[in-house]
């Protein structure tokens, strides 16, 4: 019998710990314990020996630790051929009845994923990958991945395991008491990342005693349509008189986790501090407890590296202000590779209070696959909020989904033969909820039931794929009224057959409805409401139209979603405030501020100083406002700055202040270059993840007008080469703060001089120091923000 | 082997210091109210922990054999202490969104996880200071060393990158002597 047929009507037994073990042995002090393998193999065997006449049915292999980054690949493949021989020795030697598979043991890489560490996402998974090849090679009968603490890389090692490997696949993650990994994420946003993926069965191990473990466990129960594994410490070790000792014993132990296998726990094991004697008293506690067969759970869900959002009664907003269409800001900002303003525009809209944000990233003259993915990569790694991914081209689909941590939203696919062969796979892939566009060869057809064909069409499709009508969401498309009459009506009739008739979730994007009409948001909220009478799950929206969130709001109240009415009444009482704050901005402008912007900007003050900028575009200049008002506002900051009487986040803060004017004036005139500045590459060296200093000289160089781009952090040198060359850069500005990464910044410089000979170098960083700058052959150190402003303002001149 | 797991809360913020991190000698109100926002923002994204193992002299790994800070103690106490990633990922959003904030951000994380090795070596009297590799002439590669005594990766999740940076940046690896009552 397949460890897969087994599991599906039988409680099945994993091992327990192995380091405890070892350590009690004496071995493995000092020593990696994946090399006992070779040194120790009697040792070893004799654990998985211990565990099989137990009644394990399933050992892992010595292998926690072994992968690339630990050992070199030809010690890698001796240390896991022996340690899939030591199991297979102990279970050729075993006394035990019962059936037995071998599992290939992986655990954390052992480094954090970027941006928060320096592995980057497709290193991991070829790390992962380097392992499981070896154990399909020693023929282990599948592959258990354990102890994540980390959704990310346990994404990477998921998909290292799918694409090296046909074996089954189980998935343990590490939950702390919060009930969170260590990174985040709670057991709803795991299952859909796990099952979206195709893993055979999951659940969680370690860090936590069964107790602790229990609430943690019923939530896989509650959600996952998998079978649930439970393998918990022995409690939490503790010191007494210099050794470990775990406090639960083997008795409580296995009546705690019995409990939870007669409420459905499948597969149960036990992890640090376990050893044979649990899981003894584990097999006997559990007899006569019945299996409990796997029900398919239907809920419909994306999630993001910290959440699930599930579509259910109240209305999902998903925003769509991260999309270039009829956005010159936004198009700009794309062909500067501008990410920072796309992701401001996420964070703004998560203030605002959408659920899902859709990016569209899409211009015919760009590298759409590189910005899609670089932009999902950042935003994923601020927001946390999951991404619907908008886009139609399918190499950017994919690029995006393999690095988007969690279930992405998947926008879209049609009816049409190509577009489903093209994205079904990809869903079925990486998982996904895909939404589904009711249109086919033969275009968009004009009445309900025709939409509601063309769904049907596309959930059989899918079903094909083996994706479930649960991870299908229908956009019946909402058309423009003004230019036919009955279009929304037919839209709305098809909501509701979707919901009601065929059981799917819907989504649409209502702002279409109103194109052409005067006010539109008035149309386009009313639409909404109608929509969501009708069933309507999702709309994609403009979460900052205040005409949109009353419609949403006031739904929710009158449809019985909201509690004695306390949310809406917490939003109504929060608009009038809205309003007055635009009013007070003009009333009181000191004496001593030469004008209202200057003293918006020499406060810090962000919001007003856009609004008074607005202002005063209607009758100044763009190039006066800068010349008259911000630059001179900077300058009494920056001359603060210097004499020591302003401080650096009140620096920053006038910056920031200084930027949101620039932003109101380039939305307005985005043509229009405010100045002729000279562009400068910012970025911290090869090795260093700091960005904290460059930022802040970034932000202080635009202020001044110089076009500043931001490689970020971790940059090589030939990068840097080449964004000069590429921008036509006279100025490079490069941050270290570490005594390690000076010899990288050292490296950029000569390889500059070499290549970019006419281009002036200033350098910062905490680890600097004049003599430190002369040695490496800088042009300049700074020793502060507005030192480097005020000399790149001196080299331009 | 591995290291032991505390969880621990630290003492209240000190605001004062917090605004030295910053960069600050005279708080503005401006200044006051950013710092009160970010706190505000930091509510709940905190998890204090500390991993650590106590050492008798003759079980001293080799590195801190002749390590003449701890010259006179009987015992040591290596750790690695973090306050977790959430004020990692806050610092990132808003060094995009807000660089004063991002900056006070910083400065908050730094006094957290000062603040919680305080809590942790205040546990133990005669406690030598703390000493960090890198620092007090305890070689920067004393860091690899103490990862591979106390497994911090699986029990704390705090990882060292290539440069022996520690993710979350606010984390501490450091050593101190217990020296022998007199």
């Amino acid at each position: 019998m397949t460890v897969l047929e087994y599991i599906k009507n039988n409680v099945t037994f994993l091992d327990g710990g192995m380091g405890t073990l070892l350590q009690k042995s004496g071995l493995g002090i000092g020593e990696l314990p994946e090399r006992l393998n070779l040194t120790h193999p009697d040792a070893i065997k004799n654990i998985h020996l211990d565990y099989f006449n137990e009644g394990s049915n399933i050992v892992c292999t010595n292998t926690f630790g072994a992968n690339t980054l630990k050992f070199p690949l030809d010690e890698l493949d001796k240390i896991v051929c022996a340690a899939v021989k030591n199991a297979n020795d102990a279970r050729l030697e075993s006394s035990g009845s019962q059936d037995k598979w071998i599992a290939l043991d992986i655990g954390p890489s052992g480094k954090m994923l970027k941006p928060y560490g320096d592995l980057d996402f497709e290193e991991a998974v070829g790390v992962f990958a380097e392992t499981v090849r070896l154990g399909v090679k020693y023929g282990v009968d599948l592959i258990v991945i354990e102890t994540m603490n980390d959704s990310y890389e346990t994404k990477a090692a998921l998909l290292a395991a799918k694409e090296n490997s046909d074996l089954p696949i189980f998935v343990t993650n590490a939950y702390g008491e919060d009930g969170k990994l260590m990174t985040g994420a709670d057991p709803a946003s795991m299952i859909a990342l796990l099952e979206g993926m195709g893993a055979d069965a999951i659940g969680v191990n370690c860090s936590l005693g069964p107790k602790a473990l229990k609430p943690i466990v019923r939530e896989y129960l509650k959600y996952s349509s998998l079978p649930v594994i439970m393998k918990p410490n022995a409690g939490i070790p503790r010191s007494v008189d210099g050794k470990t000792v775990f406090d639960v014993l083997p008795e409580e132990f296995a009546e705690d986790v019995a409990e939870l296998i007669g409420e459905g726990v499948g597969i149960a094991g036990g992890c640090c501090g376990t050893t044979p004697e649990y899981i003894k008293a584990l097999v006997s506690s559990a007899k006569g407890l019945s299996h409990i067969p796997v029900t398919e759970k239907n809920y419909t869900c994306v999630s993001s590296y910290t959440h699930a959002v599930f579509f259910d009664k109240e209305p999902i907003l998903i925003g769509e202000r991260i999309n270039p269409t009829g956005k010159k800001r936004f198009k700009e900002a794309l062909r500067e590779n501008d990410v920072n303003y796309i992701l401001n525009e996420g964070i703004s809209e998560q203030e605002s209070g959408c659920h899902i944000l859709d990016v569209n990233v899409g211009l015919p003259e760009i590298d759409e696959t590189a910005l899609l993915t670089r932009v999902t990569s950042e935003l994923q790694a601020i927001v946390d909020l999951p991404l619907q991914l908008d886009t139609t081209s399918v190499e950017a689909l994919e690029s995006a989904l393999r690095r988007y941590n969690g279930k992405a939203m998947i926008n879209s696919v049609n009816g049409k033969r190509e577009s489903m062969e093209a994205v079904f796979p990809l869903a079925k892939k990486y998982g996904g909820l895909v939404v589904a566009l009711t249109l086919d060869e033969n275009g968009i057809p004009t009445t309900a039931e025709e939409r509601v064909a063309i769904a049907e069409k596309i959930i059989e499709e899918a079903k094909k794929y083996g994706i479930s009508k649960k991870d299908i969401i229908v956009d019946p498309l909402a058309l423009t009224v003004s230019a036919d009459n009955n279009a929304a009506v037919e839209t709305l009739r098809a909501v509701k057959m979707l919901r009601e008739g065929l059981g799917v979730h819907t989504s649409l994007g209502v702002s279409n409805v109103s194109f052409g009409l005067p006010e539109r948001e008035l149309v386009t909220s009313s639409f909404f409401t109608l929509a969501l009478g009708q069933g309507l799950s999702a709309a994609i929206m403009n979460p900052h139209s205040l005409e949109m969130r009353k419609a949403y709001h006031s739904y929710l109240a009158l449809a019985g979603l909201d509690e004695s009415c306390g949310k809406y009444i917490e939003f109504a009482t929060s608009i009038p405030k809205a309003v007055e704050s635009t009013a007070t901005v003009s009333q009181k402008s000191e004496e001593e501020y030469k004008s209202e912007l200057q003293r918006a900007i020499i406060k810090g003050l962000r919001e007003d100083s856009a609004k008074i900028t607005a202002e005063l575009l209607k009758t100044s200049a763009p190039l006066d406002i800068v010349q008259s008002e911000i630059i001179p506002a900077l300058d009494v900051v920056g001359v603060g700055f210097e004499n020591k009487t302003v401080y650096l986040p009140s620096l920053l803060m006038s910056a920031e202040a200084a930027k949101s004017a620039f932003e109101v004036i380039k939305t307005a005139v985005p043509k229009d270059k405010t100045s002729n500045k000279a562009t400068v590459i910012i970025a911290t060296v090869k090795g260093d993840i700091h960005d904290i200093g460059k930022n802040i000289v970034k932000l202080l160089l635009e202020n001044y007008g110089f076009n500043t781009i931001d490689l970020g952090r971790d940059v090589p040198a030939e990068e840097v080469v080449k964004a000069v060359k590429e921008y036509n850069a006279s100025i490079v500005g490069l941050s270290a703060l570490m005594t390690t990464t000076v010899p990288a910044m050292e490296e950029t410089i000569k390889l500059l001089r070499e290549r970019a000979p006419e281009c002036r170098v200033i350098v910062g960083g905490a680890v600097l120091t004049q003599e430190y700058a002369d040695m490496i052959g800088a042009d300049k150190y700074a020793k502060d923000a507005m030192e480097a402003v005020r000399w790149a303002e001196k080299i331009d001149s | 082997m591995s290291g032991f797991i505390k969880s621990l809360v630290p003492q209240e913020y000190d605001r004062r210091e917090i605004l030295r991190y910053a960069g600050v000698r005279e708080a503005t109100s401006d200044v006051e109210a950013l710092l009160e926002e970010c706190l505000k923002e930091c509510d709940g994204i905190f998890s204090y922990k500390v991993c650590y193992v106590e050492l008798e002299r003759e079980s001293f790994p080799d590195f801190l054999k002749d390590y003449e800070r701890l010259k006179g103690c009987e015992r040591a106490v290596i750790f690695v202490a973090t306050v977790g990633i959430g004020i990692d990922r806050l610092i990132k959003k808003h060094s995009v969104s807000s660089p004063s904030k991002a900056l006070m951000l910083q400065a908050i994380g730094a006094e957290r996880i000062e603040s919680l090795c305080d809590s942790f070596c205040n546990g133990y009297e005669n406690a030598t200071p703390r000493f960090s590799p890198g620092y007090a002439r305890l070689e920067l590669d004393a860091q690899r060393k103490i990862f591979s005594l106390l497994d911090p990766e699986r029990s704390i999740g705090v990882t060292l990158n290539t440069s022996l940076l520690m993710s979350p940046s606010k984390s501490v690896s450091a050593i101190f002597g217990i020296r022998s009552k007199k």
